[in-house]
């Protein structure tokens, strides 16, 4: 057995209703180190949810996550940042007022001890802005650090926001759809960057962009109305009869998937 | 002990008033995410607007309308004046935006109708008694603004939660474009909620007006009770408010009626004179600290997303 | 050496001089009364400064700040009746009280964020209120008068209005540095990323609650002692200066002077009692030129109907206030 290691993230029988609408239906995940997992199902399948159930947003109704064998089901959102889970979001949330510098260095400083530091010019100290730098070259913004986060384009905040869950040196990444609006170049950009990254971490990614889940993924779920209805390898996932007619449509159809998901 | 059941209905009746300007309030920021400080000086308006047209009309009903209408008008003004400019702004925007309407509105009223305060009194036909249980006349008057206070807000549930309008209010809150794609005028939508919200902060105003007097400021330290109401029962909830204002109310009228005789019990009766207006202004608010404590989110939250 | 000389610096340092020299001028002119205002202005200068701290960078806006004026001024003025007259015992005590009040405070406020924030702080600064209102003992509604300046031995002879004067200048330097460092040091920073976004702060991990209550709490010690100065200034305390509209004053320096800037909150101060003092003398000249006399001073009495609209066109279009409008920028 390649992963006789226990999964690094555990995801167990999640549920979660608003009101009268079902957004998680018990949903359970195993994911083991070093995979590249990938999430994907139309819009409103209760990706978000999920996400937010495992980043600590969101209470499930029932069930359990487990984080490297610890239950962190109820713990807060910063605390599971500091047991080495990062996120990126869906829609860009960055510190616009700061520089790109300044946005990397507080996701540094955030786990570089406590901040009950009262005199010391933060912007000075090289322990706080040489690993952010060196972050920010990982992703190739190394030329904007002094640039005001709100000037950097698209495709740079999406790039900037890879950078701050780096930065927090986490041991899994939840990525939700880090090519939200991005154009093909910059697509193609970031999926060589997710390729590097694969071989050192775990990463949970949710992602629209087929090409990109097809050719990163080592496993993918698929989600339809909160329900996974498939789980398993991507050439299973392809040829599954159930998963082509919920999402992902005849293979001459898929094109126009991609085209609405770039939309 | 009938002294008691007179205070209860006296609390009720305050509390009710309370939930009708927590609810203008709560209507203006449900719906178009806005933060207005300046609801307790519609409240002002309407309660000066309501003394001033009775005098002139020389009839209660009239000048009241009078007064409604006039507030209406005031608030729909400075919406499209001063509030619409607001929207889609921090919220820190709205409060800093509106305080400045306040103080335009206490300095305006003060040009208007001079700093001294104005009384309006009840006309006879008001000013009566109405003997609900043996050996306790209630006042006509305060049993008056319980219906009409209890009537408005069934108006408002069926309003908002029953009809097309209400659906599009409460749409024009989730979904703004969508909304304006449908060919609603949101501008227009927005204008009308707003009057609606000055509507019920002017009732308020002017239905109070004959109990307390009419001055400078009073906005304020009422709407100051409408936060609490809509902290303590608990944020975005419209039931909670609705339980908590008479929750308020009756605590706050309550404990005004009894707390000095309980004082003079322990303090002198010349410090019991100037202790218990203060602690009984401060119960209200000591009751919200010790609910904060235990229920950080209210009482009676929505769960949020 | 050049890009020193900009505008906004010109007029910060401008600023300074003439408030280090208005004790200069006072004596040459015996002008008493610029002495009493330029202090007062000073020391309200010192509370927005505090204020800019929370509500500046810290995003929180506090409608209650103002009770920390009262509560210093209070801690002072007790002290001083009950028979403690020394500053080495009253200042510390106005400070330890000032925090521990804005720890029980924003305890309780911050887990709440936005309006409701405001409202609860709104609700808390009535609380403080009334509860000024009922101190029988010491005043009440009336306020209780402050007989004798803080003592501090020889070190300091505060009943001598020059030396006054600069100690409240040195406080007022002094916290506009404090602030300036906290701001920029890691504190700063966590503080600062918790008002822009606090819901990335807390993803990145950031435990944000324990930061802003530790700044809420220093806001409020800096202020207490702008309050215990205020109740040596005028020799008086009341709870009128708890009241929430008071804390609207504070806001209003902060927002017009410049929020999130060092020198805001002081040219905010400056501009709004100067306003106050000068505009309706201003109004009363340029109406005499249209109207009788009489009409004019009549006229010249509602001036500040001009302030709520002119703060709320500051709020719209020059929302970085007097310093940003100097500094070329507006604020987003």
């Amino acid at each position: 057995m390649a992963d006789a290691a226990d999964p690094i993230l555990a995801i167990e029988s999640l549920t979660k209703r608003f009101g009268g609408v079902v957004a998680s239906d018990d949903i359970s995940l195993a994911i083991p180190p070093g995979e590249l997992h990938a999430i994907i199902g139309p819009n409103g399948a209760g990706k978000s949810t999920l996400i937010g159930q495992l980043t600590g947003e969101i209470a499930p109704d029932s069930g359990a996550v487990r984080f490297e064998g610890r239950d962190i089901t109820t713990l807060a959102v910063h605390q599971r940042s500091t047991l080495g889970l990062a996120r990126s979001f869906q829609i860009t949330s960055l510190f616009l007022d700061f520089t790109t510098l300044d946005n990397v260095a507080l996701a540094v400083q955030a786990h570089a001890g406590h901040s009950f530091r009262f005199w010391r010019n933060a912007r000075a100290e090289a322990e706080l802005r040489e690993p952010a730098r060196a972050v920010l070259a990982q992703v190739g913004l190394a030329h904007r650090a002094n640039e005001r986060c709100a000037n950097l384009s698209h495709g740079e905040h999406r790039q900037l926001e890879i950078a701050m869950a780096l930065a927090t040196r986490p041991r899994m990444l939840l990525l939700d759809e880090p090519m939200a609006g991005m154009g093909p170049d910059e697509s193609a950009r970031m999926v060589e960057m997710l390729k590097v990254l694969k071989s050192k971490l775990t990463i949970l990614l949710i992602e629209h962009d087929m090409e990109a889940v097809f050719a990163l993924a080592d496993r993918i779920t698929v989600l339809v109305y909160g329900r996974v209805i498939a789980s398993d390898v991507p050439a299973a996932i392809r040829a599954n009869a159930e998963v082509r007619k919920a999402y992902l449509g005849a293979p001459d159809e898929q094109t126009s998937e991609q085209g609405a998901a770039h939309g | 002990m009938l002294l008691f059941l007179e205070q209860c209905l006296n609390g009720l009746q305050f509390g009710l008033l309370l939930f009708l300007l927590a609810a203008g309030l709560t209507l203006v920021f449900g719906i178009m995410d806005m933060v207005n400080l300046a609801h307790g000086s519609l409240y002002m308006v309407g309660a000066y607007f309501a003394a001033t047209f009775v005098a002139l009309t020389d009839s209660f009903l009239i000048g009241a309308i009078l007064a409604l209408g006039a507030t209406i008008l005031v608030g729909m003004a400075v919406e499209v004046v001063a509030i619409r400019r607001l929207y889609g702004r921090d919220h820190l925007d709205h409060v800093l935006g509106t305080f400045g309407l306040i103080l335009f509105f206490n300095e305006a009223v003060r040009i208007v109708w001079g700093p001294a305060g104005l009384s309006l009194r009840l006309p006879d036909w008001l000013n009566t008694s109405v003997p609900i249980l043996p050996g306790l006349d209630y006042p006509t008057y305060r049993i008056a603004i319980i219906l009409t206070a209890l009537l408005v807000a069934l108006f408002l549930y069926v309003l908002v939660m029953r009809t097309r309008v209400g659906m599009l209010i409460r749409a024009g809150a989730t979904n703004r474009e969508m909304t304006g794609a449908l060919g609603v005028n949101i501008g227009l939508l927005y204008t009308l909620v707003f009057g609606l919200g000055a509507a019920l902060a002017a009732l308020a105003g002017l239905m109070q007006a004959p109990i307390q007097t009419v001055q400078i400021g009073m906005g304020e330290n009422i709407l100051i009770l409408a936060f609490v109401v809509i902290i303590i029962g608990g944020i975005g909830s419209i039931r909670g408010a609705f339980i908590a204002a008479i929750m308020v109310g009756l605590i706050d009228t309550i404990g005004r009626a009894f707390l000095p005789d309980l004082l003079r019990l322990v303090l002198s009766s010349r410090s019991a004179s100037t202790v218990a207006p203060a602690l009984s202004s401060m119960l209200i608010y000591l009751v919200m600290a010790i609910v904060l404590v235990v229920r950080p989110a209210g009482l009676f939250p929505v769960a949020s997303k | 050496m050049t890009d020193w000389l900009t505008p906004r610096n010109l007029v910060v340092a401008g600023l300074l001089l003439f408030l280090a020299l208005v004790p200069v001028y006072v004596a040459m002119t015996g002008n008493a009364f610029l002495m009493t205002l330029f202090t007062r202005i000073v020391i309200l200068a010192i509370a927005a400064t505090s204020l800019n701290l929370i509500l500046g960078y810290g995003g929180m806006v506090s409608f209650g700040h103002a009770v920390y004026l009262g509560v210093g001024g209070y801690a002072v003025g007790i002290l001083a009746y009950e028979g403690v007259a020394s500053g080495f015992v009253q200042w510390p005590v106005a400070i330890a009280v000032s925090a521990l009040l804005a720890l029980i405070v924003g305890a309780l406020s911050l887990r709440t964020r936005g309006v409701y924030f405001i409202m609860i702080t709104l609700a808390f600064a009535q609380l403080v209120y009334y509860f000024g209102v009922g101190l029988d003992r010491y005043g009440a509604d009336d306020g209780l008068t402050v007989y004798r300046r803080s003592q501090f031995g020889d070190v300091l002879n505060l009943s001598n209005r020059t030396v006054f004067y600069y100690l409240c200048l040195l406080v007022l330097v002094g916290t506009i540095y404090l602030v300036w460092r906290l701001i920029n040091s890691r504190f700063g920073m966590a503080v600062q990323g918790a008002r822009s976004n606090d819901r990335r702060m807390r993803a990145i991990g950031f435990p944000t609650y324990r930061y802003r209550l530790t700044c809420f709490v220093i806001a409020g010690a800096l202020c207490g002692l702008a309050g215990a100065l205020l109740a040596n200034h005028t020799g008086f305390i009341s709870p009128a200066t708890m009241h929430w509209t008071r804390s609207g004053d504070l806001i209003v320096m902060v927002v017009l002077g410049g929020m999130a800037s060092s020198f805001g909150p002081l040219i905010g101060a400056v501009t709004l009692l100067v306003l106050e003092e000068t505009l309706p003398v201003l109004i009363r000249l340029l109406a005499s030129v249209v109207v009788e006399p009489q009409v004019a001073v009549k006229v010249s009495e509602y001036w500040q109907i001009v302030l709520g609209p002119l703060f709320l066109l500051v709020v719209l279009f020059a929302r970085g206030g007097i310093n940003g409008l100097l500094e070329g920028t507006r604020r987003g």
